[in-house]
């Protein structure tokens, strides 16, 4: 099937296979590895991406049923070569280690941060409840969200 | 000032954080152009007798190169256990099953094709016929009365033995005024690093294998590797991408991927495989899983006089690192006590379950878990405070090293000031406070306080000799540097924290400062990373290799300068070799490399491994009507010695911290009597996630070890070793006034609310 849509602000026009998830799609058609699959039943999130700005576990998308949306990976989430508040707070917070799940964890702050700009820690843990990490036991992450949440409204 | 101590943020970070980090399946490489893709048919059954396995229907499938069985790969040698001294060596395991297959998950094909989704397809299509055998399954029938043999030619399930049983001293516990007794379980846990398993491999046209492999250490991986392909390991190149954690489960290589590099030899042309996390879930090793009982002796006094602990380790269905835990919780038995009559003993099994290795403490947090519940079942037996029964027994403070009964010797230790700074910190007698009063007004939901004190070993030295890293430290004629190192990171920060330490000596920023790792061609050397060694090894080295390139720039500084290379001073801060006096007179360190390489390898070699000790205390609440357990705090006090950046060690503890809790009341890998896994995938397996933990409460506490010059010690497994049984005492604690005395891990909801309805029904729990 021929599908048109955005991804990081750029159009493209792909002939896809029906079955093809999006976060297939997005590694090997479009070359953008940041959103990893980390496990078979959309529970870990690390293929957090956004569609139309709100946060989507792309292993739960076909691409087809992104035809006409707006997809944004954690490769565009960067603008004029600065990082986008949320990755420098992880960053700046050690919010991640191995980095394994940090592409879709970036994706899914940033969504969350979309919808509540000012979460207390309950409210991050709950929207990051979707989002599995092995190494941080989400300590830094939590406190790099609320960090980003204070940066992004300074 | 020195760089050390100080919190530097990654260097490594911006890259993962814009375009992720490069694990194996995002390689892209010209020489795994015109790669294909590897799919392993798996055992649906725990124990059967293999009678055929038929591959035509999936040659005919779409997309697909080639399908074989274990046949096809008769010639290899099998996955040799490890310790062959130690363990059963006729209970190795082939890399496709041929004849019988022995736990569900075991590969007994592949089917290898053009893309990955066709893959899938055709491996459904592979069938195979069993004839079931009895599954052994049960730990405790698997040595003593076992429904079946996994290995008949060796004559029993048992794979290896610690100690001798037969020799348990039947007086141990005379003279006690309370003996206390108990069968616990530490339960299968699943390591699940974010990132599965995967490889990709290439032959060249010189005979040489390339192969990428997520892995703690590129040159065991290149051992193993090379032992299961029967080719010299100078034939062999590992490369090791970016590592999406691995926790103790990447360490070496596993016949998965040995049957991904026979693929792309046999076929000619690069193969490529990446496990799905269900594959993942029943065919990676699995750690823990361990039957203790444990006995305690003393008087009513308080003081603890007798310990034993008896350990039944399930191996899993091929004796794997598994089959050696009890070593090393042998070793750690007593913990930070001293308790003057102690013994241990052990046995490890196979049994008809995914093979058990090495997770985030491997055999330590077993130990501490065992110690920490029996002085707690004491305490509980005597009617006294923990805390109380932790201090008259824990070892007083000491500065030269102390041997146990069981042979370990810790370096240093302040076991009490670690305990009392925990207590202090989470405000122990405002929480005992809080406890009476809810107990008092009979509260459903009670609290519960939790305490674990612990030593562990960090660093041990390889069955070779004492422990020893080396590191390759080059600085270039622009001022950068490239530092090669034996350890392999995963998530611990070497490339920033070898940078600093780098950095601390030449005085070159630490963004100029290149560190590498994994590629067995440029570092063939290496011990890896695991064991906490890394930092008082591998970082150990990076400063010696440094301090020993600035005594060979300093004799070129010294002709350079026609000066005496004993009044010159290196001068960090400018990072120069100046005449003591006459800073005009100097040469940049950069400059020495001009003509000729300014190159240093070295090796460090350290006197023994340290013991990190500390202290956690944890506070849970418990609904006395639903059974379920709420973490409210975890307070720590975690001393590795010196920290050289507190915020990837906090991040170390934080971790630790976690994965320990969730072993302590969510995380169990389980099986029916069958042996089909039940937590095959993330929606079976309760993975924590960021709603079940609190935010971490982190005391300091940093006793420099004399070990190695920076007085360090390991951090990555400590947070895992205290965190288990201090949240496993905290549901008890919670529950200890109506009469609860034990719940075995997980502490589930079910489990507690069985434990309260065994002791309402005046059952003993």
């Amino acid at each position: 099937m021929q599908i048109e849509l955005t991804v990081n602000g750029a159009p493209r026009s792909d002939e896809v296979e029906p079955r093809l998830l999006l976060v297939h799609y997005l590694r090997q058609r479009c070359g953008l590895r940041a959103a990893n699959v980390g496990c078979d039943t959309t529970s870990c999130g690390a293929c957090t991406v956004l569609v139309n700005g709100r946060s989507v576990k792309s292993c739960t998308m076909l691409a087809v049923q992104a035809a006409g949306q707006e997809i944004t990976t954690a490769e565009g989430l960067a603008t004029g070569g600065e990082m986008h508040p949320v990755q420098q707070a992880f960053r700046q917070e050690h919010g991640l280690q191995c980095g394994f799940c940090t592409p879709g964890m970036v994706m899914a702050a940033a969504g969350l941060l979309a919808e509540n700009p000012h979460p207390t820690e309950a409210e991050v843990r709950e929207g990051l409840e979707g989002n599995f990490c092995r190494c941080t036991g989400y300590h830094n992450i939590v406190r790099a969200v609320l960090s980003a949440a204070e940066d992004m409204s300074a | 000032m020195s760089i050390l101590g100080t919190r530097v943020v990654r260097t490594e970070d911006p890259g993962f954080l814009t375009t992720g980090a490069v694990y194996t399946d995002d390689v892209v490489d010209e020489r795994l152009a015109g790669t294909c893709h590897v799919f392993f048919v798996r055992s649906p059954i725990a124990h059967a007798r293999i009678r055929a396995v038929d591959v035509s229907a999936a040659l005919e499938s779409p997309g697909v190169i080639a399908a074989f069985t274990g046949a096809a790969l008769a010639d290899l040698p099998p996955l040799a256990p490890p310790m062959p001294d130690l363990v059963d060596g006729r209970m190795a395991q082939p890399l496709l099953a041929r004849d019988v297959v022995r736990y569900v998950g075991e590969p007994v094909a592949v089917v290898i094709t053009e893309d990955t989704y066709q893959g899938e397809d055709a491996a459904e299509l592979v069938s195979a016929d069993y004839d079931p055998l009895p599954a052994v399954v049960d730990l405790a029938a698997a040595a003593d009365d076992p429904p079946s043999l996994l290995f008949p030619e060796a004559g029993t399930n048992v794979t290896a033995t610690f100690g001798d049983a037969s020799a348990l001293q039947a007086d141990l516990f005379d003279g006690c005024e309370v003996v206390v007794s108990r069968t616990i379980v530490n339960q299968r846990v699943a390591p699940a690093p974010m990132e599965t398993r995967a490889a990709a491999a290439v032959w060249g046209d010189d005979g040489r294998l390339t192969a990428w492999i997520p892995n703690q250490g590129a040159q065991g991986t290149r051992g193993a590797l090379a032992a299961m392909l029967a080719i010299d390991p100078s034939s062999l190149r590992i490369i090791t991408p970016d590592v999406g954690g691995a926790f103790g489960a990447k360490f070496g290589a596993d016949p998965e991927h040995a049957v991904v590099c026979w693929v792309a030899r046999q076929l000619g042309r690069p193969a490529r495989w990446a496990e799905t996390r269900n594959e993942n879930m029943i065919a990676m090793t699995h750690g823990r899983a361990q039957r203790q009982t444990i006995t305690i002796g003393g008087s009513r006094d308080g003081t603890v006089t007798a310990y034993r602990l008896e350990i039944l380790q399930d191996s899993g269905a091929y004796p794997r690192f598994g089959a050696f835990l009890p070593a090393l919780t042998i070793l750690m038995a007593p913990g930070p006590y001293a308790i003057s009559r102690a013994e241990a003993v052990a046995r490890s099994v196979v049994t008809n379950t995914t093979p058990v290795g090495a997770y985030r403490g491997a055999g330590r947090p077993e130990a501490t878990a065992a110690v920490e519940r029996a002085i707690d079942m004491f305490a509980a037996e005597i009617g006294r405070d923990p805390a109380e029964v932790r201090r008259v027994n824990l070892l007083p403070k000491f500065t030269q090293p102390h041997r146990t009964a069981f042979g370990a010797v810790y370096d240093s230790g302040d076991y009490v000031t670690a305990l009392d700074a925990a207590l202090d910190a989470a405000g122990y007698a405002a929480l005992r406070a809080e406890q009476a009063r809810r107990r008092a007004a009979g509260d459903v939901t009670q609290l519960g306080i939790g305490l674990a004190s612990y030593v562990e070993i960090t660093g041990a030295g390889a069955e070779s000799g004492a422990p020893r890293e080396n590191a390759t430290v080059e600085v270039f004629p622009d001022g950068s540097a490239t530092i090669l190192t034996g350890t392999s990171p995963h998530g611990q920060g070497h490339a920033t924290v070898w940078a600093m330490l780098a950095s601390e000596e030449l005085g070159i920023p630490v963004d100029r400062i290149t560190v590498k790792w994994g590629d067995t061609d440029l570092i063939p050397e290496g011990g890896g990373t695991g064991g906490s060694r890394s930092l008082q090894q591998g970082g150990v080295a990076v400063r010696q290799a440094s301090l020993e390139l600035l005594e060979v720039a300093r004799e070129r500084a010294a002709a350079a300068l026609e000066a005496n290379p004993a009044d010159l001073v290196f001068e960090p801060e400018r990072s120069a070799f100046e005449v003591a006096g006459d800073p005009d007179a100097a040469v940049p360190l950069a400059k020495l490399a001009v003509e000729e390489r300014l190159v240093v390898r070295t090796v460090f070699i350290a006197p023994g491994a340290t013991f990190p000790f500390g202290a956690h205390v944890a506070v849970v609440e418990v609904d006395t009507e639903t059974g379920k357990v709420v973490l409210r705090r975890v307070v720590t006090v975690d001393d590795a010695g010196t920290v050289i950046n507190p915020l990837l060690a906090e991040g170390q503890r934080h971790g630790g911290i976690a994965q320990g809790a969730a072993q302590a009341f969510l995380e169990e890998v389980l099986y029916d009597a069958d042996g089909n896994p039940l937590t095959a995938t993330f929606a079976d397996y309760p993975f924590l996630s960021a709603t079940e933990v609190p935010s971490f409460e982190l005391a300091d506490m940093a006793t420099p070890t004399s070990y190695n010059p920076l007085g360090v010690k390991g951090i990555g497994e400590a947070g895992t070793i205290g965190a288990t049984p201090a949240v496993q005492n905290a549901v008890i604690d919670a529950l200890a006034h109506l009469g609860v005395r034990h719940i075995d891990l997980p502490a589930t909801p079910q489990r507690v609310w069985r434990a309260l309805q065994d002791v309402s029904a005046g059952k003993d729990a």
